[in-house]
């Protein structure tokens, strides 16, 4: 008889605090080695690739960072919304159509509806309600048919979004095109949420920077869904339900309605988010305006795992990447390092929920 | 709407609907195994473009096999973070989504807009077959990757429902703890379905990219990953209701064009494009729906998607 180790795994009983926490950091490490190794294979040097990101993101001096804040508004707001529905394992895939449709309302109240004139107050409420009410009648239409059909919201959700795609590119294109060309008319200037640049007369330093109000707003509503999901009822009932629907149901909690205004309310963040990237960024309808926010949100609710604290943190991690990618082409590379590293932190996940041991023990000799 | 209209409605629908049908026919037996693969889209993506990518360099067979073999290392990725690490299966698949997806954008950057756009499969028609009426043109006047296809639907419908290998799928995916008690290696049986599923979706990939519409353009399949994910629920995990949705959906798909090339009135207004490019992920909604009704989500493997 020899000596030799057995490797035993077993679950995990109590998730382990700190591997909680080191898991994904683990595994963001392996997704940014195995990215830098897809890069190379794509003849891409990854060190000067992951350099420039970070100087673009974060290092490059005060206007990187207001560039990285910018571009992580709405992937906050759309991340807040991917969280609220995911709690209650309702996956949400669909934030980039319910953006789309957002800020299609948006433009509209900005365009047609809200005059010129109107006090800057008055016509960004009415576009940010307008906003809200699409994306909440986006996202509630997944809602509805999973709770009445039990239909997959994956897939629903999913192939809403290509209708919103077809749905905005005939206003871009056609009926609200400015003189024919493959935009809608600018902005009136009450349209315009307020940016630091504005502030440039009294000091200087702000000149030219493109963080909007619309980031404030995500704070405040990343605030607010904390309360929601920690403190109130509704929070506590969506919670039930994603980890047992059964349970949810026997304890009288009305299981259906919650699904659809779980759904309603994140497509109804998604749709704010839409509206503050138009108000605050774009000043306009067109296509290709958004390098994927909602699906990045996807992945961004799910490292933070689902707390609102912990989305503003990696919402601006992930936008720093955004925007860095735009120095390297070509621009899937974003994507595919969303990819990667998301595989990673899954694949990493592992290690927090199953434990390995190494136990003496020996081999009869055949 | 002459007659002619509708043969070449019919034929396209089938030479689109392939595509759609060897991806529903590889998520069948991986989701019957029990694992759920939502990345088909990804996989479709980057076969799409290593398969363009081979056959510029060595000719369509090349590509296809390249295509083949992208989609099987992407299943067996799924399959090892799914069956080995026990990961949740809906992020690991929304995740190769990503990285399919963005593989293929990158990569395919230097192949978009190349003329010849790639080297692609001719149609090959059935000497015989071809020239009888209606039946003729819209069955037997297409490449032969849509003939692999007819020819697969039985076969893989044997393979589940006959054999004994198709048996221990099946009971993998309804009690795997009940297959581990009577000898079935259900890691293993997972393993090769998944892959079998990544490969048939690289076979998917590649024959749009070298088939029906030759070439490649970044975002090329256009949701129809998703759409064999949906097909494999609305034909309740059988090959032959899945097979009659992805050639409907190949023909939804051709309809918008064929409309506006109709000459009448309301549909050469443009305008109305838009909205008819709507159609197809609108009817998907609704089939969903109808499927759901129908219960034909009673028919899911009883373990579909458990970790």
């Amino acid at each position: 008889m020899t000596w030799a180790p057995k490797i035993v795994v077993e679950p995990r009983i109590e998730r382990s605090r700190s591997l909680l926490f080191l898991s994904p950091m683990a595994g963001l490490a392996a997704g940014i080695l195995l990215g830098a190794v897809g890069l190379e294979i794509l003849g891409i040097r990854s060190g000067a690739a992951f350099l420039a990101i970070l100087r673009a993101g974060f290092t490059g001096g005060p206007y990187s960072l207001s560039d990285t804040a910018t571009k992580a508004c709405p992937l906050i707001l759309c991340a807040l919304g991917c969280a609220v529905a995911f709690k209650a394992q309702l996956w949400n895939v669909g934030a980039e159509g319910q953006l789309l449709v957002g800020a299609w309302a948006a433009t509209g109240i900005a365009t047609f509806v809200v005059p010129a004139g109107a006090p800057s107050v008055l016509m960004l409420a009415a576009m940010a309600a307008a906003g809200a009410v699409a994306g909440a009648v986006w996202g509630a239409i997944p809602g509805l048919l999973r709770a009445r059909f039990q239909t997959s919201e994956i897939l629903t959700s999913l192939m809403l979004v290509y209708v919103a795609v077809h749905w905005n590119n005939y206003f871009i294109y056609s009926a609200w095109s400015d003189r024919g060309f493959q935009m809608t008319p600018l902005y009136p200037e009450n349209a315009w949420l307020p940016r630091l640049g504005d502030l440039a007369g009294e000091a200087p330093a702000f000149s030219g920077m493109t963080l909007h109000a619309g980031f404030l707003a995500a704070l405040v509503a990343a605030g607010w869904l904390w309360v929601l999901l920690k403190r109130t009822r509704f929070g506590f009932e969506l919670h039930v339900s994603g980890l047992n629907i059964k349970t949810a149901r026997h304890a009288g909690m009305p299981v259906k309605r919650n699904m659809v205004l779980a759904m309603a309310l994140s497509g109804c963040m998604a749709g704010l988010a839409g509206m503050c990237e138009m108000s605050g960024v774009v000043h306009r309808l067109q296509e290709n305006f958004s390098p994927g926010y909602g699906f990045t949100a996807i992945l961004v609710a799910w490292l933070a795992r689902l707390n609102p604290a912990a989305i503003v943190l990696v919402s601006l991690l992930l936008s720093g990447l955004l925007v860095g990618s735009k120095q390297i082409q070509p621009s899937g590379i974003a994507m595919m390092l969303q990819g990667v590293v998301l595989t990673s932190v899954v694949a990493a996940d592992f290690f927090a929920r199953f434990r390995i041991r190494f136990e003496p023990g020996v081999q009869e000799e055949a | 709407m002459s007659p002619a209209f509708f043969e070449n409605l019919f034929a396209a629908g089938i030479a689109r609907g392939t595509p759609l049908l060897l991806a529903a026919l590889g998520e069948i037996v991986a989701e019957r195994s029990g694992v759920l693969n939502l990345g088909l889209e990804g996989i479709m993506l980057a076969s799409a473009m290593t398969g363009v990518a081979a056959a510029h360099a060595a000719g369509p067979l090349a590509g296809l096999a390249a295509a083949v073999a992208v989609g099987a290392a992407f299943g067996l990725l799924h399959a090892f973070l799914s069956v080995s690490l026990r990961c949740d299966q809906v992020v690991t698949g929304l995740a190769l989504v990503f990285v399919g997806a963005g593989l293929a954008s990158v990569g395919g950057a230097p192949l978009v807009g190349l003329s010849p756009a790639a080297p692609h499969f001719a149609a090959l028609p059935i000497p015989g077959l071809e020239d009888l009426p209606f039946f003729g043109p819209v069955l037997f006047s297409h490449s032969w990757l849509v003939y692999l296809g007819f020819a697969a639907v039985p076969v893989v419908h044997y393979f589940l429902t006959r054999t004994s290998w198709g048996l221990a799928v099946t009971a993998c995916g309804e009690d795997p703890m009940a297959a581990l008690a009577v000898g079935v290696r259900v890691a293993r049986v997972r393993y090769s379905c998944v892959a079998f599923g990544g490969a048939m979706a690289g076979l998917a990939g590649g024959t749009l990219s070298l088939s029906v519409t030759p070439g490649w353009v970044d975002g090329l399949t256009g949701g129809q990953g998703w759409i064999a994910v949906g097909l494999v629920i609305v034909g309740g995990w059988r090959p032959l209701p899945a097979a009659a949705g992805a050639f409907l959906f190949g023909a939804i798909h051709r309809l918008s064009l064929d409309l506006q090339g109709t000459g009448h009135e309301f549909f050469q207004d443009p305008n109305v494009g838009y909205f008819l490019n709507m159609l197809p992920y609108l009817s998907a909604i609704v089939v969903l729906v109808v499927a759901s009704v129908a219960r034909r989500q009673a028919g899911a493997p009883a373990s579909l998607g458990r970790s």
